[in-house]
Formats: structure tokens, C-alpha cells, sequence
């Protein structure tokens, strides 16, 4: 789709040291256009329009986090020695000296402790891949309540679904390789989910760390997945969504202006580049100061991962706190049909997260086919309450995951309500069946009662002609 | 780059943006000063030895300087502008579509019909998902299959249990309500033997599966739900408690599983004592140890 000029192009007649009153704007601009012809172009595309609500810089969020992820991750992995042979720990820090630890707990004892500036770039690092993941999720959510996913958008849901599965994928091979007693816990934990699946756990097993856990290659290898393998992935994705989002353009919220046919916002040059950097700056700064002053993943409190040993409480990262509630709220159903025996961790542990991201990522077609049953190309944003029904399933869902993320921190609420463990656990059983249905149903009754009401703000009510 | 003059703007008017204008630009450019002594302070602090509170916030000071110096230049000094741009729809070109259809259906091989073309087709999609097949294989050499690993572990009649540092453990050094970890002699470090020595209460009676030392039992110590170390022991109640799903195990009662999201006891190692009264197991552990896995009952195979 380059645009094509219907006049010769002129002879280049000025050479590059011609002109010295020419301000260094104009200088730059015939350098590269002598070489790479771009004014043309750069003319229609600097004037690109971007719809502006503050909506819409969600997303810049995350890839500004994933932009702030891999300068760091850089940093830290030429530090990081992901090797399991055991030393004797002679750093600086006393309570740990002495001690038989792995190279690759040393390593990152290393790097906190004695190398200038590596205890902040790791922080950042953590705390920009919590804030990667959130933005990921907020931005979903923001796609998911607005629409914004339908035809012909439902690739760019597909993509961005997938992306927040690398991103998990990402963070738990990351906060696995320091070797510590909370990130072996959760290998462990992760590496039973896998064996617990019929026929072929055990192998999968095997084969993805090289023999019985804990084995030794598993380092190598999730280090590999996490600065080589994932980063790809979430590059590659990262682009594509970015590519097929300046095909398709930007949606927009209807008003008097904009309609499904036009893009009504502010010129990509300069006001989306210079929001976009200001953003960046406080992404950046944000992670910075967090990164300072907030510890995060203090794996020299944890002490280094012992198999038989485990401290208590102990949760993951945020993201994965909703795996982990699953696993305490499931019951102890276990069983064997024709010699195959079921595993009490396999439904909570494998079979309810694939489900829950086959519907998430179904989604678009499972509207179309249940829903709205609209197969037509939309550009204009809806509210919640034009679409009561995914309004209530969003909701629902967003209870259920609230309910048993809750539930992975079940001992520590129990410790601190004085109630007994099973009394929460019953409790957040019961809630994670009733509360998605009767959140659910309340959203869909204020959705379906502010649809049938006057529009509000000028906006016209759905269904009527824009 | 100012503001598109409105028709009808008086001087004054003019004049008022100007000077907004101004007042914008010089705080932008203390912003960028700020951001420029931050970074300074920033090459300072690290030459110094550096300070990882201090470095973080001097970083955030520095980026959030400029941050805030480019949204006042773009809010205020650029000024909101407005482009709309015409949508061409995405599914508006039906009769390209139909062209490029064919054109496709004329180069792929006109002489063909319909189904020779398909039968071609097909082949190939054979000949790929046979080929990808071949080459997922290689992801088979990263490790060793199942054998018998998760039904075994190095526990064997006569080995002793000894602590992680080596030490063996006569019957007389464990007292009610003690519990050690425990390990087979020369295998200290197999994840899959560790195993939980708990002195038992000899007022209370036991349900237990296996032969065992007058007051007190072993048990594996890995949680039959999801592998954890079962750590924490609460004696009061005679229960063993897993920290990370909070399974609990009744000690007196042959491990069951008594709430938590465990399916099945931990297994018990049968132990007794050898003839210099240092206890010893009196065989592998009869069940597989560990988390639950699909074939876990054909222990025979």
C-alpha cells in the first residue's frame, strides 16, 4: 500500500553539504529522503489519526513493561549462572555464609549483593513483569467490555490471549531461576500438575526437565525458554498485534464525529509520539522508583531450595495466585476408571485453566454464535450496557477468578481472621459457585436497565441508527 | 506549531495564549533541567559505589521529569489537534477477492480439475504432517522415559535412616511428638526418599498399615497433591500439614488424608531396628511416593 507518485521524481540536484543555512530538521529530512524516499509517505503516515482516550494507552503500558523487561533481562542474564552444581557460599552476606548453595542461587546473590546497580535492575525487572502482566490484563479487559475484539479484530484477541499466556509463561520460568526455596516450591508444584495428566504426564514430565525431579538440566533449560525461547514468542506476537492494529486501525468510541467509516483523533506526529514517550518516561520512572525502594522476591530471606524443606505461607507472584487458589479450593477427588487413575490435582491444575482459556480465547466466535449472532464489521466501540449478556458473562467470570485468587492466600486469611482453615476454604468453595452467577445476573439486570434508559451525554442508544 | 488561529481572535486573546505558551515552556524546561541534574546525580552516585534506594529514585526522578516535560510541551505547547481519516472497510472489496480467487484457481494449474488439484493437496498435507511428526521427535532426547522412577526410591530392607548430615537414629533418640526428617543411609540426597520420623504418643492408638517401631512411624515426606514437603506437624491434633495446598495427614491413622485437596495417605515406611538398635527400613516404600500420576496402581508393571 506505498503510495505511488504519478510525476518523475526529480533528479537529487542538491548535494548533501549544499545549503548550510538549512536548519538540521530540513538537512535530516533530505538525507534520508534522498536515500529512502520517505517525505512522501511520511507525510500521510505522520498524520496517521490515533483516537485519544486514555483507554487506549493500556496496552502502551505493557509493551512499554516488556520494552523495560528485556533492557534489564539483558543486564541480568549476563550475570545469572543457571547451573545447579552446589559451592559454599563466601559472599557478603552473613547469614547465608558458609552455606552449601547452587551456582545459580550464588549467582543471583551475586548480583544483588556485590555487583553496582544489579540489585536495582533486578527489582525492576520483577516489578516491570507485574506490572507487564496487570497491564496486559487491564487492557483485556478494557477490549473485552468495549467490544473492541469483533470482527474484524478477533485475530488481534487471539494474539493478545496468547501473549498473556507467554507472559505467564514468562514470569514463572523467570521467578524460577534463582534457585531459592519459594521458586523450587513452585517447579515442584507446576512439575505435579504435569504428571498428574493421564497417559502422557509422566513423559511430558521426564523429558521437560530431563529425569525425576528435581533433575539437574532444569535451570538450563528454563533459562533458556525465559531469555531466549518466550521473549521471541512475545516479540513476534508483540509486532504482529502491533501490524495488524495500523492495518485495521483504531477503534473509537461513537460521537457526532466519529463514525464506523472514519478515524477521528490526534496526528500520530506530534502528539500520539510525544504522549507516547511521555508514557514510556513514566512507566520507566514508575518501575525505577518501585524497583528502588520496594524489595521484591527477596531470595536471600528464602534460603536456597532444599526439596525437603518449604516455608510456609508461601504464594506466588500475583498472576499465578488464581492457579494456586484453584489447587487449595479443589476437593480431594481422586480416583481410578479402567486403571487410569485421575489425580486430584489434574482437574484444578490442568483441566479448568485450559477451559477457562479455550472460552477466553473462543470468545469472539462464541459471542457471535450466542450472543448477538452480528457478523458485521465494527469500528465503533459499545459500552457494557449495549451488550448485557457479555457484560454478565465478563463479569462472572472476573468474580470467579477474583474468588479463587482469594483462595490462594486461604491459610494466610485464615491466620488472620482467627477462623478456622476449612471454615475459609468451605466459605470460598460456596462463593466461587454462587457469586459468578449472582454477579452475573446483577450486572446483566443494571446493563439491560441503562440500555432501555435515556441515552445519556448526547450519546445515542444502542441500536439506533449512528 | 501554534494553534490554529480561530477566526474572530482578538489580540488579547493572542496575546493570553502566547503567554501560556511561555509559562509551558519554562516548565518544561525545569523539568528537563531537574531530569539533567538527576542524571548527573545518577553517574555520581554510581562512581561513588553506588546506593540502590538512591539510584532508584534519582532514575525516577530523571524519567519522570522528562515525562512530565514532554506532556506539557505536547498538552500544552502542541496543543490538542484533530485528523479524521477516511475508514475504507476491511470487507469492502468483494470483487478484488473474487479476482484474486481466480487467479489463483488459474495458475495453480488450469489443466487440472478440481480433483486431481485436491488430491495433490492432500498429499502434501500428508507429506507435512508426516515430516513435522519426524521432526517433533527430537524433543524425545531431552530426557529418559518413565521407567520406574516414580514407583522407587532408594529406601531397601536393611538400609538405616539416617539425618541429612549422615547420622544414624536409635529408637531412644526420638521422644513423643519429635519429628526429624530422614533420609536412607548413603542416598542423603534423593528428593524422592525423604521421608518424616514422628515419635508418637504411646496413650494414644495408632491405625497403621505397615510394621513399624514401638511409637513412632515414617512416612514419606512428599505430599501425595502436588509434591511439596509436608513441614509442618501440628502434635497437639497428631496431624501432618502440607504449607502449600494445607493437606493434612492424620499421623495415628496411617496418614489418611484428613481435609486439604490430597487424594491419598503419604506412604508409610515399614521400619524396624537393626542389631546394633539403629532403626532401618524393612523394605521400599510399598506404595509410589509423591504426587498422584495416572498408572500409580500398577505398581507390577
Amino acid at each position: 500500500m506505498s503510495a505511488t507518485s504519478d510525476r518523475p521524481r526529480e533528479p537529487a540536484h542538491a548535494s548533501d553539504d549544499d545549503n548550510v543555512r538549512d536548519g538540521p530538521v530540513e538537512r535530516l529530512a533530505r538525507w534520508t529522503d534522498d536515500r529512502l524516499r520517505l517525505a512522501e509517505s511520511s507525510k500521510k503516515y505522520l498524520r496517521k489519526a490515533f483516537p485519544a482516550h486514555w483507554s487506549f494507552l493500556i496496552g502502551e503500558v505493557a509493551l512499554f513493561s516488556l520494552v523495560i523487561l528485556i533492557l534489564t533481562g539483558v543486564f541480568l542474564t549476563l550475570f545469572y549462572v543457571p547451573s545447579s552444581r552446589q559451592v559454599v557460599y563466601d559472599g557478603p552476606y552473613a547469614p547465608l555464609a558458609g552455606q552449601t548453595i547452587s551456582v545459580a542461587y550464588d549467582s543471583v546473590l551475586e548480583l544483588s549483593f556485590e555487583v553496582r546497580a544489579g540489585l536495582l535492575m533486578r527489582q525492576i525487572h520483577h516489578w516491570a513483569a507485574l506490572i507487564f502482566v496487570a497491564a496486559i490484563v487491564v487492557h483485556m479487559l478494557r477490549v473485552f467490555f468495549t467490544g473492541a475484539f469483533r470482527k474484524p479484530r478477533e485475530l488481534n484477541w487471539v494474539i493478545g490471549v496468547a501473549l498473556l499466556l507467554l507472559a505467564f509463561g514468562a514470569g514463572f520460568t523467570g521467578y524460577s531461576l534463582p534457585d531459592d526455596l519459594l521458586s523450587g516450591t513452585g517447579l515442584r508444584i507446576g512439575y505435579s500438575a504435569l504428571l498428574s495428566i493421564p497417559f502422557v504426564g509422566p513423559l511430558i514430565g521426564f523429558i521437560g526437565i530431563g529425569g525425576e525431579f528435581p533433575g539437574e538440566d532444569v535451570l538450563g533449560r528454563l533459562h533458556i525458554l525465559h531469555v531466549m525461547v518466550l521473549p521471541a514468542g512475545l516479540i513476534g506476537l508483540v509486532t504482529a498485534h502491533m501490524v495488524i492494529l495500523i492495518r485495521q486501525r483504531h477503534t473509537q468510541k461513537p460521537s457526532r464525529k466519529a463514525t464506523n467509516t472514519n478515524v477521528v483523533g490526534e496526528p500520530l506526529f506530534p502528539n500520539q509520539t510525544m504522549t507516547s514517550a511521555s508514557l514510556f518516561a513514566f512507566t520507566a520512572a514508575i518501575t525505577a522508583l518501585l524497583g528502588g525502594l520496594f524489595e521484591i522476591n527477596p531470595v536471600w530471606i528464602y534460603g536456597p531450595y532444599e526439596p525437603f524443606q518449604v516455608f510456609a505461607p508461601a504464594q506466588p507472584d500475583w498472576y499465578m495466585g488464581w492457579l494456586e487458589g484453584l489447587l487449595r479450593l479443589w476437593p480431594a477427588w481422586e480416583f481410578t476408571i479402567f486403571g487410569v487413575t485421575i489425580a486430584s490435582a489434574f482437574i484444578p491444575g490442568v483441566v479448568i485453566p485450559g477451559l477457562l482459556f479455550a472460552i477466553v480465547f473462543a470468545w469472539p466466535w462464541i459471542e457471535v454464535r450466542f450472543i448477538t449472532h452480528d457478523v458485521g464489521e465494527h469500528h465503533l466501540l459499545q459500552r457494557p450496557r449495549d451488550v448485557p449478556m457479555r457484560t454478565a458473562a465478563g463479569v462472572a467470570g472476573i468474580t470467579f477468578l477474583l474468588v479463587i485468587f482469594v483462595a490462594g492466600s486461604n491459610d494466610v486469611i485464615a491466620a488472620d481472621v482467627a477462623t478456622g482453615l476449612q471454615t475459609i476454604t468451605n466459605i470460598l468453595r460456596a462463593a466461587a459457585i454462587l457469586l459468578p452467577p449472582l454477579t452475573g445476573w446483577i450486572a446483566y439486570r443494571i446493563a439491560s436497565g441503562l440500555e432501555t434508559g435515556p441515552a445519556v451525554g448526547g450519546r445515542p442508544a444502542a441500536g439506533s441508527p449512528q | 506549531m501554534s494553534n490554529p488561529t480561530p477566526d474572530g481572535t482578538t489580540v488579547d486573546e493572542l496575546q493570553r495564549q502566547r503567554e501560556r505558551e511561555d509559562r509551558a515552556a519554562r516548565r518544561a524546561a525545569v523539568a528537563f533541567l531537574v531530569a539533567i541534574v538527576a542524571g548527573l546525580a545518577l553517574v555520581g552516585v554510581y562512581v561513588a559505589g553506588g546506593q540502590t534506594q538512591l539510584e532508584g529514585t534519582l532514575l525516577f526522578v530523571a524519567l519522570g521529569s522528562i515525562g512530565i516535560g514532554l506532556g506539557i510541551w505536547v498538552r500544552v505547547i502542541v496543543g490538542s489537534q484533530e485528523v479524521i481519516e477516511e475508514r475504507p472497510l476491511m470487507s469492502a472489496q468483494p470483487e478484488r477477492r473474487q479476482e484474486f480467487v481466480g487467479q489463483y484457481e488459474q495458475s495453480m494449474g488450469e489443466a487440472m480439475s478440481g480433483g486431481r488439484r485436491r488430491f495433490l493437496l492432500r498429499l502434501l498435507a500428508g507429506a507435512g504432517a508426516s515430516l513435522g511428526l519426524a521432526l517433533l521427535l527430537p524433543f524425545r532426547s531431552l530426557g529418559p522415559g518413565p521407567q520406574q522412577e516414580l514407583f522407587t526410591t532408594p529406601w531397601r530392607e536393611g538400609v538405616r535412616l539416617v539425618t541429612r548430615d549422615g547420622t544414624p537414629i536409635k529408637a531412644a533418640d526420638i521422644i513423643p511428638d519429635q519429628v526429624i526428617t530422614v533420609f536412607p543411609e548413603g542416598a542423603t540426597h534423593a528428593a524422592d526418599a525423604q521421608t518424616v520420623l514422628v515419635g508418637l504418643r504411646p496413650d494414644i492408638s495408632t491405625q497403621l498399615e505397615h510394621e513399624t517401631v514401638d511409637d513412632m512411624v515414617a512416612y514419606s515426606k512428599i505430599c501425595t497433591h502436588a509434591g511439596c514437603p509436608v513441614g509442618l506437624y501440628r502434635a497437639r491434633v497428631g496431624e501432618l500439614l502440607c504449607p502449600c495446598h494445607q493437606s493434612t495427614f492424620g499421623v495415628y491413622r496411617g496418614a489418611e488424608v484428613l481435609s486439604g485437596p490430597a487424594g491419598r495417605p503419604l506412604p508409610q515406611l515399614p521400619i524396624g531396628t537393626d542389631d546394633e538398635g539403629f532403626l532401618i527400613a524393612l523394605s521400599d516404600y510399598p506404595t509410589p511416593v509423591g504426587p498422584t500420576f495416572w498408572n500409580l496402581t500398577q505398581d507390577e508393571a
